[in-house]
């Protein structure tokens, strides 16, 4: 492993331009949306839903991350660079969020004088809900992540000259810790950042559904990015047959426990039928909203499922980064099925006018192509397959036998 | 006593390691042989690749079992809710097929693995208390520290002389003859 050849980068800084580029056009026009009167409050709701598709990416591959430092494992080791890579990117995530903190009361009802003054419910809730505390909360979720993708970062490029077990150790330790505290603050981010968009409602399994979703962004994306690299030498041999259909395997699982706290939060309210919960489904099935959540159905769950469970798919590279980008892509559905659709109360929620539609892709495009540039940036700084770890022989071997 | 007149089941070849048997089993592979199995006290893998293991259809028999399976557990719930026992639950309709997919999902689960299992010995011609193999004393090993190569004599490729030579080019500790 330690003689592996240092092969040139050759695409990855035209990459970087490239969606540096991109990224700038759609933050530009979103910029240029924030000046009509219109289509603002549309930047600001499509500025939210960029942030929680880079977020998520970021805090998903943090939470593999520290899964393959407790369960060890060939697929955690040769996923190990593109994973931290995402995580590194926490700073720019936490740049993303700044500007949703200005406009709170533009985004939240609880989060507006004048209608917390109107409604008894939101008084009733203000003892949480309130804008001071939630900018705390925020500070509390961004020094936990940010911490823990720092050592985790730090620590593996020690290990990469120091050669030390310790250190591995060390990550193991830091990774158990890691995950619960991963659990707890998205519970109560996922609920201060999408769920109180409709703060009449609630769902216990709310905060498990959206880090799921966040997991199987991390993991989705790390697969897609693995592959296309792998044509480069030193990840190259260790992407073959077996480790690839680990990687499709673990896909699959993913894609399912996303399915299960999807699909279970809906059975819940369908049979519940209460007045207070099924509304949340009506708004989502209300004019064009109902084909997104039909695609979700259809891409996010049942092709990924049927694909996944062959062998040969999980085993071609080209199919496996298919699937693995169409998740991807699905994930950006859902999470502007979950969002947009909440703020049901301005009639443009339903029906989007075109110059607001095309806010949203401005944004999704735009926060995507800076965070992805940033992500490749991070990437080149270090040889994509980790120097030293413990379980790099099983690594080429299951490459090898695949064969 | 065993009929002398019947022809040999095959020849068994036996190895010290893993690695050996996956060698050996490649090269038999190579020179033509098709009809071999190999034996050893845990799995090996790359074994089946090297033997020239072709795909099977219990993969496509346990996807007819789950799709059977799943239709069962649907079909059960319609049933029961439309013709057998009409109940109004708070207003929702008879056919609620969101209160039916856990019950589906299940019987596709069960339906599934109940081929899986039982397509499998069926396929393997399980349970099978007698084997040819079992003439060999030594052959008792395959379940501790040994491992074994057999080839069969109705193999087209197989000649008792020529395929003994050849076992024992691979590096066969021993090859014996395994009668019927």
């Amino acid at each position: 492993m330690s003689t592996a050849p240092v092969v040139e980068q050759p695409n990855l800084p035209r990459w970087q331009s490239i969606a540096l580029l991109v990224g700038a056009i759609g933050i530009a026009i979103c910029l240029a949306g924030l000046a009509f009167e219109t289509t603002r409050v549309h930047v600001f709701r499509a500025w939210l839903v960029g942030f929680c598709l880079t977020v998520g990416i970021a805090l998903g591959s943090l939470v593999v991350l520290m899964l393959q430092y407790l369960t060890g494992g060939d697929w955690g080791f040769i996923l190990r660079r593109p994973l931290e890579a995402a995580t590194s990117t926490m700073p720019l995530v936490t740049l993303f969020y700044l500007p949703l903190a200005l406009v709170l009361s533009s985004l939240y009802e609880w989060a507006d004088p004048a209608k917390v003054e109107a409604d008894p419910h939101l008084q009733h809730k203000a003892l949480y809900l309130n804008v001071p505390f939630a900018w705390i909360r925020a500070g509390i979720y961004f020094a936990i992540w940010n911490l823990l993708a720092f050592l985790l970062n730090r620590w593996s490029r020690q290990q990469d000259t120091a050669r030390d077990m310790a250190i591995h150790k060390r990550c193991e330790a830091l990774s158990a810790p890691g995950m619960v505290l991963y659990v707890l603050t998205i519970t109560f981010a996922s609920v201060d950042w999408v769920m109180s968009l409709e703060p009449e409602w609630f769902s216990t399994m709310y905060g498990a559904m959206f880090g799921m979703g966040q997991v199987l962004s991390g993991f989705a994306f790390a697969v897609a990015m693995l592959v296309l690299l792998s044509r480069r030498l030193e990840v190259g041999q260790l992407t073959g047959g077996n480790n690839l259909r680990d990687l499709g395997s673990l896909l699959l699982a993913f894609v399912m426990v996303w399915a299960y706290l999807s699909f279970s939060q809906f059975l819940l309210i369908y049979s519940g039928n209460l007045p207070e919960e099924v509304p949340w489904y009506i708004y989502r099935f209300e004019g064009g909203w109902k084909y997104l959540g039909l695609m979700l159905v259809i891409f996010h769950f049942a092709l990924p499922f049927v694909l996944l469970l062959s062998t040969n798919v999980k085993r071609n590279r080209a199919m496996l980064a298919s699937v693995a980008l169409l998740v991807l892509l699905m994930r950006a559905v859902d999470l502007l099925w979950l969002i947009v659709p909440a703020f049901h109360h301005n009639s443009e929620a339903v029906n989007p006018p075109l110059g607001a539609r095309l806010i949203y892709v401005a944004a999704l495009v735009g926060m995507g192509g800076i965070w992805f540039a940033y992500f490749l940036m991070q990437l080149q700084r270090w040889p994509l397959a980790p120097a030293f770890n413990p379980y790099a022989e099983g690594a080429v071997h299951g490459a090898v036998a695949g064969h | 006593m065993i009929p002398q007149e019947l022809p040999p089941y095959g020849l068994v070849a036996e190895f010290d390691s893993a690695q050996a048997l996956v060698v050996a089993a490649e090269k038999a592979r190579d020179a033509g042989y098709q009809k071999m199995d190999g034996y050893s006290p845990f799995p090996i893998e790359g074994l089946m690749d090297a033997l020239g293991h072709k795909a099977n259809i219990l993969p496509l028999l346990v996807l007819i079992g789950g799709v059977v399976g799943g239709l069962i557990g649907y079909s059960l719930q319609y049933y029961t809710s439309i013709y057998s026992y009409p109940l109004n639950v708070g207003g929702r309709p008879y056919n609620s097929w969101p209160m039916f997919i856990p019950v589906t999902f299940e019987c596709t689960i069960l339906g599934a693995a109940l081929t899986a299992v039982f397509g499998m010995l069926g396929l393997n011609g399980l349970p099978e208390p007698y084997h040819p193999l079992f003439h060999v004393e030594r052959f008792a090993l395959a379940s501790r520290d040994r491992f074994f190569l057999a080839i069969r004599a109705v193999d087209p490729k197989f000649d008792l002389i020529q395929t003994r030579k050849f076992l024992e080019s691979l590096g066969a500790k021993e090859v014996t003859e395994v009668p019927q």
